[in-house]
């Protein structure tokens, strides 16, 4: 049959055989540019990522260090010195701010990296373990959700402070760019996070655990190892990434609500939650103290949220409306 | 039906009785004591106070006589929350005086939230894909995910510096100038949430067959949607209803903070700054039953909502 190919009598366009073929992640990234919203935020969240490492690298950019008090320009609104305006102790606002957001991002950042490992490997420990360490784990999730969130996140804040414990001590930040408080604030966000994603790969798994393709390796005397790394995991995956994307305005969230009564890093550090928490102090001297950062924290999780929803779309095409 | 109820009710009690080991262990693992705060109290003055707030001997001992951990258990089953150390009256004496502001503020933003929302997600779906649509999403996608403080932020900005219409501090059940902003603030999340849900459903009920009869015999389009559609579109509002109201009572201490509304959850937050230990486990149990009871209230009306569902 070596004619069919080169002799068939139809000619068949061009166009046709020069369409790209795409993988399962080329047409989720095809469908993910296509929702403008989900665009518009990641640029908008690239851009926010790139300034805040560019003040905290380049003079120019932060004229004034977040923690250098002028007392004569106290409260001052935005002038051509201070872009933002200054606070009660007439720091500039603007470099405040993006101290802030860089402590914003580390924080989403670090709970979901975190969130991300625990949360897959005791998802994945429950489904593929056996009985007792799924019901281990089932009945710790219950007292999790049994716990309301912020207030098990509260306590865990005041159980990590004060400790001379590896990486959460006081003193030089035992890894570079966190110091131990933020460390102490991290934690604590991810030891209410990691549930929630452990019970989704649970989900998952369980349910990949009795598809055809995974019979399938299976019978072909596929390795348990293989199965679980090269066939499963990756499909687990999208609804993780989609997870772990909505955990970062949660994570966000949870920083500020700890800085607006009081848990979170100690001063002079402004992050968001501080910055709010201050300016709720003076909002009738001067707005634009608490107007700032409220402006910062609704944007970056929006951006989030908008990007989570694209990424919803794009990675489960079934659940598309 | 009954026996269910029964089976779910007795079934708390080990949750609650798990909340509160976990709890007393949290609070045991805070580094201090309470009586750390002040550095002038002398040693022996500490001795005594600790042993009248069940504070001395070890936490947890085997066989557990002594151990302060029996003397939490056996006093929380004769329903004693113990003293709280820094007020120096009984967490079921302060817990009460605070439970009744909560549980109003929470019912209004519920209240709020749930005609807010049903409304926003009708109005959404029945003009779908149209601009009241389009302002519906965007309502709901920033109520999603702006904070409430952060909320109330703005709205303290705009409607008591600029317009004068409200007043910031406290709350005073039908006194709309301290009702309508926490109520705002804390019920534009739940507005939110349920407008998506709403709007997800009646998308979804209004394409089923029975709205086109009802349609084809010439019923008011009025009628359609709120008799026919909005019946069946509610279902899945009343599923995360419970939760979301256990959540407007527990989540609401940011909102007590920001109006200085005193409530639980200003109790909470300044409990566990001062780690009064009896306080912060009283309020997390009180708060662990709320979300309990929740659950179990939106399981059973589910049932009746949903004749098909059987326990």
């Amino acid at each position: 049959m070596a004619v069919s190919s080169t002799s068939l009598p139809l000619d068949t366009p061009e166009f046709v055989f020069r369409t790209k073929q795409r993988g399962l992640w080329g047409q989720a990234w095809q469908r993910l540019l296509r929702n403008k919203l989900a665009v518009v935020a990641g640029a908008v969240l690239t851009t926010i990522l790139v300034l805040s490492i560019l003040t905290a690298t380049v003079p120019a950019i932060e004229s004034h260090p977040p923690h250098e008090q002028q007392y004569t320009v106290v409260q001052s609104g935005p002038t051509a010195d201070f872009p933002l305006g200054t606070d009660n102790l007439g720091r500039d606002l603007w470099a405040r701010v993006w101290e802030g957001m860089r402590i914003s991002l580390k924080i989403g950042l670090g709970t979901q990296t975190l969130v991300l490992i625990f949360g897959l490997a005791v998802g994945a420990g429950a489904a593929l373990g056996g009985r007792f360490t799924d019901n281990l784990l089932m009945r710790f999730t219950d007292l999790m959700f049994a716990f309301p969130d912020l207030l098990a996140i509260i306590i865990m804040r005041a159980v990590l402070t004060e400790r001379d414990w590896p990486l959460i001590g006081s003193g030089d930040p035992q890894i570079p760019g966190f110091p131990g408080a933020l460390v102490q604030v991290i934690l604590a966000i991810a030891f209410v996070g990691w549930v929630t994603l452990a019970r989704l790969v649970r989900g998952q798994m369980l349910s990949l655990r009795e598809t055809d393709y995974v019979r399938a390796a299976e019978s072909m005397g596929a390795s348990r190892r293989r199965i679980v790394f090269s066939h499963m995991l990756p499909n687990t995956l999208g609804p993780v990434i989609v997870a772990i994307t909505f955990g970062i305005p949660l994570a966000i969230f949870a920083e500020a609500v700890l800085g607006f009564i009081g848990f979170s890093l100690p001063p002079p550090t402004a992050s968001l939650g501080t910055l709010v928490s201050d300016g709720y102090v003076y909002y009738r001297v001067n707005a634009w103290m608490i107007a700032v950062p409220s402006v910062a924290i609704a944007a970056l999780m929006l951006c989030f949220t908008f990007l989570g929803d694209g990424l919803r779309d794009a990675l489960d095409p079934r659940t598309r409306k | 039906m009954a026996g269910y109820i029964i089976r779910r009710l007795l079934s708390m009690i080990p949750l609650l009785l798990a909340v509160a080991t976990l709890t007393f262990f949290l609070m045991h693992a805070v580094p201090g004591g309470p009586f750390d705060i002040s550095e002038k109290t002398p040693p022996a003055a500490k001795k005594n106070l600790e042993a009248k707030y069940n504070l001395d001997g070890p936490v947890v001992d085997w066989p557990w006589h002594d151990s302060q951990y029996r003397a939490f258990m056996v006093s929380l089953g004769h329903g004693d929350l113990g003293l709280s150390i820094r007020r120096n009256e009984p967490v079921t004496d302060i817990l009460r005086a605070g439970l009744p502001t909560t549980v109003q503020l929470g019912t209004c933003a519920f209240l709020f939230a749930l005609v807010v929302g049903i409304t926003l997600g009708i109005v959404s779906a029945v003009n779908q894909n149209g601009p009241l649509d389009y302002l519906g999403v965007f309502i709901a996608t920033v109520g999603v995910s702006v904070p409430s403080f952060v909320m109330a932020v703005f709205l303290i900005l705009i409607f008591v510096l600029q317009f004068g219409w409200f007043d910031v501090l406290g709350w005073e059940m039908w006194n709309y100038r301290k009702m309508v902003l926490p109520t705002v603030s804390l019920g534009l999340l739940p507005a939110a949430f349920f407008a998506r849900i709403t709007r997800a459903a009646m998308l979804e009920v209004l394409r089923q067959d029975y709205i086109r009869t009802a349609r084809a015999k010439g019923m008011h389009e009025t009628r359609v949607v709120l008799r026919h559609a909005a019946r069946n579109a509610l279902i899945p509002v009343l599923t995360v209803a419970g939760p979301i109201l256990a959540g407007l009572i527990t989540g609401s201490f940011i909102i007590e903070r920001t109006f200085q509304i005193a409530g639980i959850g200003t109790t909470f937050v300044d409990a566990v700054g001062l780690r009064d230990y009896g306080l912060i486990m009283g309020t997390t149990l009180l708060y662990a039953f709320v979300i309990a009871v929740m659950n179990l209230i939106v399981d059973i009306t589910y049932g009746i909502a949903d004749p098909r569902i059987r326990y």
